[in-house]
């Protein structure tokens, strides 16, 4: 409770507003005003009425302060011991399950990517009885299937220096070290085994002609360990999982609800115990139980409306797990991938990613000259009639050492950072120049040596070239040329940032486990591993390191508890509230029926979103989002119009549901974001940067995890703070130069 | 531009569809086909009319759950691209385009443009898949070399993304493209080698199952695929069944 605050009833809000109690009562139900509910009866908090009356008011960080605890409230049960022997120690110490008490134990999973997918057959293959939940209609469409690039394993298949310790070290620096140390050296060391279970089960990776795997560097990294699949690394690693879930479909292991969206979490006894879905083919609202929950749920990027997330990627699932008690670990760390197909209109729903790998071989740069800047946007010049002298290839001028293989987040700020004065390309000034002339003459050349083909013409040569880059890169040129219908062999691609992943995440520890007993989260839905900033080729990683090779093992640990259990009856008072609760949650949006389609509030909020919370923030900025996303979310309230019925097939209803959790975790983002007065990685604080233009962190304030919990209104989340020790690792400022 | 749209409505599966005209407006050509939908069905819900359903997600051609037939042709008139990716640069002012759901007894129809796609799930259930558990103590990945032809070859079947789009074309309604795909990826690889047999029969008897019908060679899958999975593929699967059968 609010030590300042002062509870009020119902009869004296009124007395204080001058209207009836039914009138307030109204305010109440609608949201607007927020009550506790004390014994049965409504309690309104001084300081909720307040912003009821002046919602305008900006957030005050005075205000939070007064709620901050200086103890962590959870362990985060990093075994002890040198680094190197963490792991391993603790997979011998931990809890087993015997095979035939495995039967007796019944786990959910909420997503089927890859972190869902692969927890879900391995849970299966242990032999617990798994449900597996996706809202798209199969299993295998899940959105890690639109990986491009690649995964990070440290194999040192190519003899030049990798190991896991390097593999570890760059993950902490890539993300600016704000991520545990334990963490991300076990996700080193299983890294390597990723790559053997996938090759396994028949994944077909690129090969030498030797016949075998080839390798390619990623951004932020000086060793190539990257395997791929051409530019579909996501899809064929997601179809390798799918097809291990297949496999224990056939069997009976996995039950898959396919077209199904979890709406609540259900807590019985402080533990996770079960989830209330709803069937949207029919809209039949569901209880399901079990004796642990894991959430592989991922990210929110879909909070900023243009993302490279797909549609239906959502934060209901993880939402809801905040709501029920689990903490909110980092929102603000955003990634804005660098490589995306630029916006061309009002009418975008999307954005698309061209995979980072292109940055092996295309130099960014944007014309030095603002007269060519002007001429290209009028449609007088051509990009490739502009000479190499009067290009500005702005990643290799600024950071010499790493070039156009920068991290993410530093070629993400140094292209808005040309765009902002004014060199940006496109008739929106929002885009710079992929360009892959080089590369291909480059290629053409080794291939004519190659061949022994002497007096070739340039022609010639660089169709030679072109053919070596096709092989590499051909479905990413594919894919442009198909969208801007433009061709990036002939002339340099426009890309420009846009939102792509969600560091931020809920809070586990070691286990994977959330501050919810019971609740696990793998994948990216999770915070862990990649800190203020993600390398490229780690998110499939991670998602596939906690799903396999994590999660199997340390849910056992819990499990061992309730071997004796038996099954979890949903036919309880706990299932019946929550079950009651996304009901009346279902008609109050049903009945609203006001005159504006969910979309217009969806992207109202993605504007705010990526204007004051986007590439870089500042305090002005993210107190004006905190009141904006509050006026959108009451406007959505009020004006939001769903047609159809709630017992239907309704694609509607579903992304209104969606938007409503995504217009309460904009504000703690905002809040998140206005609390880390540092800039760090995917972070960008204007008022904390160097000389120099470059993101200034502070270690002194803020190496430590903002692990938000839910008070019960969402704009007075109360912040824990998990500090982040390095005792392996020295902490510098990160320099590419 | 300015178009007409007809397009099937259906409200359940129960009840009968019909075609629908639809008139919309100030269609830009860089909008994709998804988008032109979107503009109709904001529309249609500020008009107070049910939007209609369609199933889309990644919207970048690699989910594969979009799934519109559009002037006669799964994913319309492009090649090599699926619905999501389709721009209304493809067509012209004052044109009218005609949208249906795939049409497959073993693909029934859910609402309006979407289907039930999930016997493509029971056929991978029954086999679509290397019998190894996750241990993270398989062989080094490196241990067995692969021929660069053959990882190429499985790959190129691999990147199936399990659309429907050979079966709507198909006049026979045969999946005989998507689940050869699968066995044909499998069965090039060293690891898919050793339960080849088994899974071959077991996944083209499911297939049979699920009221597929059968391939006789027109092609049309080929064309309409949007990854240009290649027919060699059903020939492989012919091969890799027969081989089975004999042996069996």
């Amino acid at each position: 409770m609010d030590k300042k605050g002062q509870l009020l009833s119902i009869s004296q809000v009124a007395l204080i507003l001058n209207v009836s109690e039914k009138t307030v009562r109204r305010h109440i139900q609608s949201g607007k005003l927020i009550s506790k509910k004390i014994g049965g009866v409504h309690r309104i908090n001084k300081s909720d009425l307040d912003h009821f009356l002046n919602p305008e008011k900006s957030f005050s960080l005075n205000d939070l302060k007064a709620e901050i605890d200086n103890s962590f409230p959870r362990e985060n049960q990093e075994p002890d011991g040198p680094l190197v022997d963490k792991w391993s120690t603790h997979k011998s110490k931990i809890k087993l399950v015997n095979p035939a008490n495995k039967r007796l134990i019944d786990i959910i999973v909420v997503g089927s990517g890859l972190a869902g997918g692969a927890a879900s057959a391995s849970l299966a293959e242990l032999g617990y009885n798994v449900k597996t939940f996706c809202f798209q209609d199969s299993p295998r469409r899940a959105h890690s299937i639109a990986a491009q690039g690649g995964i990070n394993a440290a194999k040192n298949y190519q003899g030049d220096g990798d190991s896991v310790y390097r593999l570890f070290y760059d993950t902490i620096k890539g993300g600016d070290y704000r991520s545990r140390e334990s963490n991300v050296h076990r996700l080193a060391e299983v890294s390597a085994n990723i790559i053997d279970q996938c090759v396994a089960q028949g994944v077909p990776f690129a090969r030498e002609y030797g016949g075998l795997l080839d390798n390619r560097s990623f951004g932020g990294v000086l060793v190539s360990r990257t395997f791929y699949a051409k530019g579909q690394t996501g899809q064929q690693l997601l179809l390798g999982a799918y097809s291990a879930m297949s496999r224990q479909i056939g069997k009976g292991k996995i039950k898959m609800y396919s077209r199904h969206e979890m709406l609540d979490l259900v807590i019985v006894d402080g533990k996770a115990r079960g989830i209330i879905a709803r069937n949207l083919v029919t809209g039949e609202i569901q209880k399901h139980s079990a004796h642990a929950v894991v959430l592989g749920s991922g990210g929110y990027g879909n909070v900023f409306f243009l993302s490279t997330n797909a549609m239906g990627s959502n934060v209901t699932a993880a939402w809801k797990a905040h709501l029920k008690g689990a903490y909110m670990a980092n929102p603000c760390f955003t990634q804005i991938h660098p490589t995306c197909i630029p916006v061309s209109g009002d009418h975008q729903s999307k954005l698309t990613l061209m995979s980072e790998s292109l940055r092996n071989d295309g130099r960014i740069w944007v014309p030095k000259n603002m007269e060519d800047v002007l001429a290209i946007r009028e449609g007088k010049l051509k990009p490739t009639e502009i000479s190499a002298e009067n290009r500005d290839y702005y990643l290799e001028r600024r950071y010499p050492s790493f070039g156009n293989l920068v991290p993410r987040d530093v070629a993400s700020r140094a292209a808005k950072e040309r765009c902002d004065a004014g060199y940006g390309v496109n008739k929106t000034g929002e885009a710079v120049y992929l360009d892959f002339a080089s590369a291909i003459e480059r290629y053409g050349n080794e291939k004519a040596q190659v061949l022994n083909l002497d007096n070739l013409s340039k022609e010639e040569i660089l169709s030679l070239g072109r053919k070596v880059i096709e092989n590499k890169y051909g479905n990413l040129f594919q894919m442009y040329y198909k969208i801007v219908d433009d061709d990036p062999y002939f002339t340099p691609m426009q890309i420009y940032p846009a939102v792509h992943y969600t560091m931020g995440g809920l809070w586990v520890d070691y286990n994977l486990m959330s501050s919810i007993p019971g609740c696990y989260v793998a994948g990216e839905a999770n915070f862990s591993d990649h800190g203020a900033n993600r390398l490229g080729a780690s998110a499939l990683m991670q998602g596939l390191a906690d799903g396999y090779f994590v999660l199997p093992y340390t849910i056992g640990d819990y499990l061992a508890d309730d071997i004796r259990t038996g099954p979890i009856s949903t036919e309880t008072k706990e299932f019946d509230d929550a079950l009651e609760d996304v009901k009346s949650k279902i008609s109050k949006l049903m009945k609203i029926q006001g005159e504006r389609s969910v979309d217009y509030f969806h992207r109202k909020l993605g504007k705010v979103m990526w204007n004051n919370v986007g590439m870089a923030r500042n305090a002005e900025g993210l107190n004006t989002a905190i009141t904006e996303i509050q006026k959108i979310r009451t406007e959505f309230y009020s004006n939001v119009r769903i047609p159809g019925e709630s017992n239907e097939l309704n694609p509607e209803l579903e992304k209104a549901l969606r938007v409503a959790d995504f217009l309460e975790l904009g504000e703690l983002m905002a809040i998140d974001a206005l609390n880390r007065s540092e800039s760090c990685g995917g972070h960008f604080r204007e008022e904390s940067q160097t000389d120099e233009g470059e993101a200034l962190r502070d270690d002194e304030n803020f190496t430590y995890v903002a692990a938000w919990e839910y008070s019960g209104n969402p704009s007075k989340p109360k912040l824990n703070k998990e500090n982040l020790e390095y005792k392996n690792i020295k902490l510098v400022q990160r320099s590419y130069k | 531009m300015n178009l007409t749209l007809k397009i099937w409505r259906q409200k359940n599966p129960n009840e009968k569809g019909k075609i629908v005209s639809y008139p919309v407006k100030d269609i830009d050509g860089d909008m994709s086909f998804l988008e032109m939908m979107d503009v109709l069905n904001v529309e249609l819900i500020e008009k107070g009319e049910n939007p209609v359903a369609f199933d889309h997600d990644c919207r970048e051609g690699i989910c594969g759950m979009c799934s519109m037939y559009i002037n006669g042709e799964a994913h319309g008139p492009d090649r090599g691209v699926t619905t999501c990716q389709l721009h209304m640069r493809k067509f012209k002012d004052g044109d009218t385009i005609y949208i249906e759901p795939w049409r497959a007894k073993a693909f029934p129809i859910i609402k309006d443009l979407m289907v039930d796609r999930s016997a493509f799930d029971r056929v991978m259930n029954a086999g679509g898949f290397v019998s190894v558990n996750t241990s993270g103590n398989t062989i080094d990945a490196n241990a067995t070399p692969i021929p660069k032809e053959d990882a190429d070859k499985a790959f190129e079947a691999a990147t199936c993304i399990g659309c429907g789009a050979c079966v709507a074309s198909c006049k026979n309604a045969s999946a005989m493209l998507f689940v050869s795909a699968k066995v044909s990826q499998l069965a090039l690889l060293p690891q898919g080698k050793v339960e080849a047999k088994e899974r071959v029969i077991k996944m083209v008897n499911t297939m049979d199952e699920e009221g597929f019908g059968n391939c006789t060679n027109t092609g049309a899958c080929e064309v309409e695929c949007p990854k240009g999975i290649s027919l060699e593929n059903i020939a492989r699967m012919n091969r890799e069944y027969l081989k089975a059968m004999i042996l069996k």
